[in-house]
């Protein structure tokens, strides 16, 4: 029995709705899509769907409270709220330099967590 | 980062800006590489970078730097290029008006109430957003209701949440990208609630910020009544039937402590009112030439001032060009008048810069008003291009060769985009 | 503590009371369930002070309309708020409008109303030429003249604490008990003892007079609202415009608001006492009755709307007077024109105190003026560069559409602003294109960092109207 999921192509704003036939762990057939870009979309999205995640820590000593963080690489889709659980536990200290990495390896995903921009003590 | 605020003030600048956002560095920018001397950059803020520094989330740079980087990051980088560039940079300060004679008032908690005057003057402001009011929601007026960009602020850089229980009425950009946010930091996003029959913002945050955290898109559906005497409680949703108008017999309840407003943005032409340029009843902006000077000698324009753009990109681009003709204009190198208006025709609802030449490159930027694919943008009934669609929530840039324009001698040029039946098959 | 007298409600009756008894050598307090005065129907109305030609003779409005009106000269002279005597047109379109405009003009006269004036339409034409042409003549009252009225609340409360009132704000009067030498007025907060209580209790006045079982005016409510314009029309009506009432309504007018943005409405329409929701309904009622008496004004050109409650005594005129319980005074059912008469009401409100046997003795020490706040904007370049030399906080901009400074924002709270609303009707700030999106994460730092609380404590006016929440890990820590 094959099975059929069901995508949205974020390749552009047509968002195609793909339909990927999977039999098992194999694809049979995507769907849907208006272009080569919404295949390569749909193939990804079912067999390993990535996110990069964006979000503050909280840093003292700073002109504001929070610093904006981001993943250096796309996570795993379904970490994406562990690594910011992970996130909200640090407390930084300015001074902190754009690229920084404020939590190395998050989640033993192999990607680092770095601040997206500097921050000067106040 | 370095020591920001210039020490003494010049009492003449070749350039002074007006706005410190992207719009803002990338104009000191290109005036310092077309050869302004003094180049002053005018913001409200205690740091340049605008709305930027408040969208922490990817999709900025991709064309400019090559790389897509997050707002602050953005912002940063570009930063760094103009203080290379030798521009003093006047944050915590407000620019109250500016004159005919291009005197610039200024009021600065370091500097006090001073004027400066200025070779040419570019206008960078950026844009505000559409509030409540400008879709006049019935029902009581509690507190909790706020644009999302307000709550983006609050949660980006204060730390804070609006609220807990959060419904999010439109789905521009901004609401999308804050109803992923608000979960992740730990509130709940009841729904969002957009009068269209179509998302407002793009497919990848309609994925990413929404779908991929269950949080219902209700389309032509619209908030109707505001509910609570102090705190907002609840609001009433209804759809609505193609003309608009509210079903109420289908009208439901949905309990929520915040109801972020994402209706879109208008550029803020405050200080352009008051200096008196002609501004476009479309766009709001003012109306530009190809080197984005405005109706007043020596004032130009750039970025959301003129008109909403969507990528940054374009708005470093367009105004380190508006940046660069200011400097020229400062040094004494007027650009020639434009010979050609260009006229949004069918499906077009603005076209920016509002004139060209037959003799330069330029990248022109439209906004349609209705979705068509695969369609074809024509100039009048010299050049035509094939395009696989269009949307009104995406800008289409064009650029114009002059050879496109060969044998168009000048004039009104009506730009159109129509649907293209053949391709389709 | 013992007051000689304790005001029930700081709308802008029992404001211009309190005022008015600390001419003389007694202890008064004014207790207020808001979190600042002025906050129940006397900021959410027209802002008219009627010309006096209006309200009927025989009434208890008739008898205050035009005494009131002409006692705004000396408030405006000793204290700041925005006041202007700018006239008002009544407009007939038929032969019964007209009719009913010579009865007004009489009625006028007899009062001694000055300056009631027919206008031909060639007239009205050359003075308002954006009227409706179908309009073919109109009663013109220059002694008509719009406030800020929150404004006047905040300025006689703060003109009357600085000569000794006792200001309770955010204390909700839940008893009062009439014993041997006086009364006990029991607030959720704690008591006071006084000779006197007067009722100024606004839409709550029936509730009020219940606790002491003293008369009740039978009150009901009629809810009204009003839809603010944006800038761009400015000067397009520089006249308060009234249609002549029809049996049903008194109809939709065109304010010129003291700022000079337009403003229309009120709609009357039966409601509950706290009900101050705009409707869809009321937003076309009052946009149909605008426009037949200014054809250009638009929907498009709302910039914010609001409601406030008419509290209508069961005889439609005004409750003032001494009631069964000895001491106790009733100063309720002040509908429209409430505002326009709350001076000479505290004035009467004085004089039967004094019957009732209060010993009234002027207080040399009393005076009349307060500081009046500075309003960056409309200074002069030379006169802005001097404030903001001798103090740098006027030097940075809170609100970016109304052109305020923290400095006056600042000055705001040293003057009793506690929440965002408190700020916003005394400096403007966030009441302009905008509706607060620049100005109001500036406007909460300020107030938090004077106050001492922490931002989720802000709030828009008071209780439970917070604007930001604390992270909730903060809350688990
Ligand atoms: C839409 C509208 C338009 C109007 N336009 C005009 C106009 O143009 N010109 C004009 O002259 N008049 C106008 N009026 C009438 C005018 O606004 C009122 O007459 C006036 O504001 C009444 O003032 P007040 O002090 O009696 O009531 P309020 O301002 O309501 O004051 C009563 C106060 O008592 C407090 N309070 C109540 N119960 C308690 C308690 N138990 N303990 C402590 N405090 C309590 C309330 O919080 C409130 O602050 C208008 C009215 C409306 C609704
Ligand atoms: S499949 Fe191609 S055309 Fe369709 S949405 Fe994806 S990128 Fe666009």
């Amino acid at each position: 029995m094959s099975e059929t999921s069901h995508y949205l192509c974020i390749g552009c704003p047509l968002g195609c709705r793909l339909e990927v036939d999977t039999q098992g762990d194999e694809i049979l057939e995507v769907r849907g899509n208006a272009c080569k870009r919404g295949d390569t979309f749909a193939r990804q999205e079912h067999v390993d769907p990535r996110r990069f995640v964006t979000t503050t820590v909280a840093i003292e000593g700073a002109p504001w409270p929070r610093l904006p963080v981001a993943t250096a690489g796309s996570v795993p889709k379904h970490v994406m709220r562990e690594v910011c659980e992970a996130l909200h536990g640090l407390r930084l200290e300015a001074p902190v330099e754009l690229g920084q990495v404020v939590l190395p390896d998050a989640l033993g995903t192999g990607i680092d967590v770095v601040a997206t921009r500097s921050m000067e003590r106040r | 980062m370095p020591e920001l605020q210039p020490r003494h003030l010049q009492r003449r600048y070749d350039v002074v800006v007006v706005g410190g956002g992207p719009a803002g560095l990338a104009a000191a920018l290109g005036a310092r590489e077309q050869g302004a001397e003094g180049v002053l950059i005018v913001d409200r803020e205690s740091e340049p970078g605008g709305i930027l520094q408040q969208c922490i989330h990817h999709g900025f740079g991709l064309h400019h730097f090559k790389e897509e980087l997050t707002g602050p990051a953005y912002a940063e980088r570009y930063l760094g290029q103009v203080l290379e560039h030798d521009v003093d940079i006047l944050t915590d300060a407000y620019v109250l008006d500016v004159d005919p004679s291009r005197r610039v008032g200024l009021l600065s908690s370091r500097h006090g109430r001073t004027e400066v005057d200025a070779g040419a003057v570019v206008l960078a402001m950026g844009a505000r957003e559409r509030t409540r009011q400008a879709i006049r929601i019935p029902g009581t007026r509690p507190a909790g209701i706020m644009t999302a960009g307000f709550a983006q602020k609050l949660v980006n850089m204060a730390g804070y949440l609006p609220g807990r229980r959060v419904a999010i009425l439109g789905s521009g950009d901004i609401g999308l990208i804050m109803a992923r946010r608000l979960v992740l930091e730990g509130a709940e996003v009841v729904g969002v609630f957009e009068l269209m029959p179509h998302a407002n913002g793009l497919t990848r945050n309609v994925v990413q910020c929404l779908h991929d955290f269950g949080i219902p898109l209700h389309l032509s559906t619209t908030v109707v009544h505001i509910h609570g005497d102090e705190r907002i409680e609840k609001v009433t949703v209804a759809p609505v039937d193609e003309s608009f108008t509210p079903r109420m017999d289908q009208a439901w309840d949905v309990d929520c402590d915040t109801l972020l407003v994402s209706i879109g943005l208008i550029p803020d032409n405050e200080l352009a009112r008051t200096l008196g340029v002609r501004l476009d009843p479309v766009t709001t902006g003012p109306v530009v030439t190809s080197s984005m000077e405005t109706s007043r000698d020596g004032v130009f324009a750039c970025g959301n001032t003129v008109h909403i753009h969507d990528l940054v990109d374009w708005v470093s681009q367009e105004s380190q060009l508006a940046g660069g003709a200011a400097g020229g204009y400062a040094t004494g190198r007027h650009r020639r008048a434009d010979n050609v208006r260009l006229l949004p025709g069918s499906n077009v609802r603005s076209c920016i810069p509002h004139t060209i030449t037959t003799e330069r490159e330029h990248t022109i930027f439209l906004r349609v008003t209705k979705s068509l694919a695969p369609c074809t943008l024509r100039l009048g009934e010299v050049y035509e291009r094939p395009l696989r669609y269009v949307v009104p929530g995406e800008m289409v840039t064009l650029k114009v060769r002059p050879r496109f324009l060969q044998g168009f001698h000048g004039g009104n040029l009506r730009v159109d985009v129509v649907a293209r039946e053949e391709a389709a098959a | 503590m013992r007051f000689d007298v304790v005001i029930v409600g700081a709308g802008i009756v029992g404001c211009a009371i309190a005022r008015e008894l600390t001419r003389y050598r007694l202890d008064v307090a004014l207790i207020e369930r808001e979190c600042e005065v002025g906050l129940g129907t006397s900021k959410a109305n027209s802002g008219i002070i009627h010309g006096g030609h209006r309200a009927a003779d025989g009434t208890a409005k008739g008898a205050t309309e035009y005494r009131g009106n002409l006692l705004w000269d000396e408030l405006a002279h000793d204290l700041p708020f925005g006041f202007q005597r700018i006239g008002d047109l009544t407009v007939a379109f038929d032969d019964d409008d007209e009719r009913h405009l010579s009865e007004l003009l009489d009625q006028g006269r007899r009062r001694g109303v000055t300056g009631l004036e027919l206008w031909d339409s060639e007239r009205l034409r050359r003075e308002e030429p954006n009227l409706s042409h179908d309009i073919r003549s109109a009663l013109h009252a220059p002694t008509s003249g719009v406030v800020n009225p929150y404004e006047a609340c905040f300025a006689l409360a703060e003109s009357a604490v600085r000569n000794g009132l006792t200001l309770l704000l955010e204390h909700t009067v839940v008893g009062i008990e009439r014993g041997e030498s006086g009364f006990t007025v029991r607030t959720d907060r704690g008591s006071l003892e006084a000779r006197f209580v007067i009722n100024a209790a606004g839409v709550h006045g029936d509730a009020v007079a219940r606790l002491v079982g003293a008369e009740e005016a039978g009150l009901r409510f009629r809810k009204g609202e009003e839809y603010l314009l944006d800038k761009r029309l400015v000067g397009f009506v520089t006249r308060v415009v009234f249609p002549c009432p029809s049996p049903t309504s008194k109809g939709i007018l065109v304010i010129p608001t003291y700022d000079g943005t337009l403003m229309v409405g009120p709609t009357a329409t039966p409601s509950d006492a706290d009900d101050v929701t705009t409707t869809a309904q009321g937003a076309q009622a009052v946009f149909e009755g605008a426009r037949r008496l200014v054809p250009g004004i638009s929907e498009e050109d709302c910039i914010a709307e609001f409601a406030g409650v008419r509290a209508v005594a069961a005889d439609e005129d005004f409750a003032i007077h001494s009631t069964a319980v000895p001491g106790f005074v009733n100063v309720i059912g002040i509908q429209s024109p409430g505002l326009t008469a709350a001076p000479a009401i505290a004035l009467d409100v004085v004089e039967l105190l004094r019957s009732e046997g209060l010993s009234l003795e002027l207080d040399d020490a009393f005076i009349p003026g307060i500081d009046a706040p500075i309003l960056f904007a409309q200074l002069e370049p030379e006169e802005q560069a001097r404030v903001v030399r001798g103090d740098p906080r006027f030097g940075r901009i809170a609100c970016r559409c109304e052109i305020v400074t923290e400095g006056e924002v600042l000055h705001a709270i040293e003057r009793g602003a506690r929440t965002m609303d408190g700020i916003k009707f005394r400096t403007r700030a966030g009441m302009g294109r905008c509706q607060g999106g620049f100005c109001a994460w500036r406007c909460m730092r300020l107030l938090a960092d004077t106050l001492d609380i922490d931002i989720s404590e802000v709030t828009k006016r008071g209780g439970r109207s917070w604007i930001a929440t604390p992270r909730l890990e903060v809350e688990h820590a």
